[in-house]
């Protein structure tokens, strides 16, 4: 048998560079990505979902909603994609707190790594998983008859609207994951918030048909912006002003939740 | 001395509990420090502050020479950590846990893979290697979870009541893991709430208490500081325990604990043992079981701090308070 330890060669890094913390960084993505091989609830999160939610609302609110399922396919699928967007957000606080609550957190800051690796390198993964959703979403939109009628800067311009609120909203995510006593509270707190704001938005239904009380909300909510903001970037309409509310909101979130979650994390570990 | 540890005055609070009162740690390099104590005496706390998981709120404390505040991440180059929980990830299999620490340590890929194949072989984990931790026992996790601290071969190594929670089988597996160790020349500070597990493993004992050190030295030197050996005597007819009380009694000056049928009491002077064996045969007494031995860690610890080591309620308190702050 060999010796199990040997005296490490002498001098020791005083602190990680920018390599060490990309390398960190993404050793730590795939932790997360190779995560869902053995966990078949995440792949059914990540895939049997979307699709469930799609196949759903086409076929069951489509007539109803919009006289076909065609013409609601194309109003409703923008609205199911952010909806899945914001969602999607909560694995970044529910990995984080499991991280945290199975003490595997503390076995990553007992190592000379970049100190911000555990949290970044969560956050590149989440970020595929959110690019994975979309091309899910719109691959399985194309197959039952969803058109785009923008073309490529279209689709990656939605993509990267989508991807630049998902990393703003995980700030949240990341505080309630700091703060949850454990993975279920994330995900029972977040859903609690979440439900209500992405059907109070025009994500799924026309806001005209809502009462008025309920239409002036629906107009603040960025859910709202975001959703008419994909959908003008992928089937034509205005973008221009959606896209601006949207990005606003997502600016807004991060520099009031950021701060909060970077101080809750300090304080936590 | 060179010494792999060393700590001064380390205070920690949560709120109005201190953690830690003031706690002074010496390991030399390459000894086997038992840190021994009830839950919530502050043994968690103390290893945390050492594997730089935790700022003290006063004190400093040295790991290999480097300071575990101002050069966190130089003491983490040399530490190996395992805590009270298995902190493995339990969605990777036990080859991939291995060969994330050895990538997250800058190993190359086909290095990482090697080591984590080594240790797995080492640890009797290679056939269950290719499975996802979350299959593995309770005793195979831990197995992995040292495992996982030993990636670095670390110079220190933190071991936090590393068997609670074992079954015996896998305790005694895993100390026979730590004395392996021992005879490589890592220096190891163990935490345990199991008295025998400090008197089989640990070359030197620190017994903590409401966050201080109450007592330190070898097991040997810890158990003659209570002065006493204990004397067992158990008669063959359990109506005799009366006659066995009273002539211990007599002889010894001191009420024998009667619990179980056996008569236990104190000695300070062992001459005074044939002259109990006389006055019971005068009785006809027999005498099923007649010791003398040196008193366990058990009894010491009772005698140092006035409770039993795993007499939990005494520090209620202190634990609720760090687990809120953990």
């Amino acid at each position: 048998m060999t010796a199990i330890t040997l005296d490490r060669p002498a001098p020791v890094a005083r602190r990680v560079s920018p390599a060490g913390w990309f390398r960190h960084t993404m050793t730590l993505a795939w932790r997360s990505l190779v995560q869902i091989r053995h966990n078949p609830m995440e792949l059914m999160d990540l895939s049997v979902q979307p699709i469930m939610f799609l196949l759903l609302f086409t076929y069951v609110f489509g007539g109803a909603i919009a006289g076909s399922t065609g013409d609601y396919l194309q109003f409703a699928l923008p609205g199911l994609i952010a909806q899945n967007m914001l969602f999607a957000t909560l694995s970044t606080g529910v990995g984080l707190n499991s991280d945290i609550t199975k003490g595997v957190f503390d076995r990553l800051r007992s190592l000379p790594i970049a100190r911000s690796a555990p949290l970044t390198g969560r956050i590149v993964a989440d970020t595929l998983k959110q690019v994975w959703a979309f091309g899910l979403f719109l691959g399985l939109g194309l197959v039952l008859g969803f058109r785009v009628h923008t073309g490529v800067a279209g689709v990656l311009g939605a993509l990267a609207l989508l991807l630049t609120f998902a990393l703003a909203m995980s700030w949240i995510s990341v505080l309630i994951g700091v703060i949850a006593s454990e993975p279920e509270k994330v995900q029972i707190f977040a859903f609690s918030i979440l439900m209500p704001i992405t059907f109070t938005s025009n994500a799924f239904v026309e806001t005209s048909t809502m009462p008025t009380w309920l239409q002036k909300w629906v107009d603040v909510n960025p859910v709202s912006h975001i959703a008419d903001a994909v959908r003008g970037l992928l089937t034509g309409g205005p973008v221009a002003g959606h896209a601006t509310i949207s990005l606003i909101w997502a600016l807004a979130l991060a520099v009031v939740f950021a701060p909060l979650a970077v101080r809750a994390f300090k304080n936590r570990v | 001395m060179r010494y792999a540890i060393q700590a001064r005055g380390l205070v920690k609070r949560y709120g109005a509990t201190k953690a830690l009162d003031g706690v002074d740690l010496e390991v030399p390099q390459g000894r086997l420090l038992g840190v021994l104590g009830p839950n919530g005496a502050g043994k968690t706390t103390a290893v945390r502050i050492l594997a730089t998981l935790l700022r003290p709120d006063g004190g400093r404390a040295e790991v290999g020479g480097f300071d575990v505040v101002r050069q966190a991440h130089q003491a983490r180059s040399l530490i190996g950590l395992t805590g009270q929980y298995a902190a493995v990830d339990e969605a990777l299999t036990g080859m991939e846990n291995l060969g994330m620490i050895g990538r997250l340590l800058g190993m190359t890929r086909p290095a990482a893979k090697a080591r984590a194949a080594e240790l797995l072989d080492r640890f009797g984990l290679s056939d269950a290697g290719g499975r996802a931790a979350k299959t593995f026992s309770g005793g195979m996790r831990r197995r992995l979870d040292l495992a996982a601290s030993l990636v670095g071969r670390p110079q220190v190594l933190f071991l936090d009541e590393p068997t609670t929670g074992l079954d015996p089988r896998s305790r005694t597996d895993l100390w026979g893991v730590v004395r392996g160790l021992q005879s490589e020349g890592v220096t190891v500070l163990l935490t345990t709430q199991y008295l025998e597990e400090a008197d089989q493993l640990a070359e030197d004992i620190v017994v903590f208490d409401h966050g201080k050190v109450i007592a330190e030295g070898t097991p040997d030197e810890l158990k003659a500081r209570t002065g006493a050996q204990i004397l067992e005597v158990r008669p063959v007819h359990a109506g005799h325990l009366g006659l066995v009380s009273s002539v211990v009694a007599d002889v010894l000056g001191v009420t024998p604990d009667l619990t179980g049928g056996t008569a236990v009491a104190g000695v300070q002077d062992p001459a005074v043992v044939p002259a109990i064996v006389r006055r019971l045969d005068d009785l006809g007494v027999v005498a099923a079981e007649l010791s003398l031995r040196r008193s366990s860690l058990d009894e010491v610890f009772l005698a140092l701090t006035g409770h039993r080591a795993d007499d939990e309620t005494t520090d209620e308190t202190a634990k609720a308070a760090q687990e809120v702050a953990a």
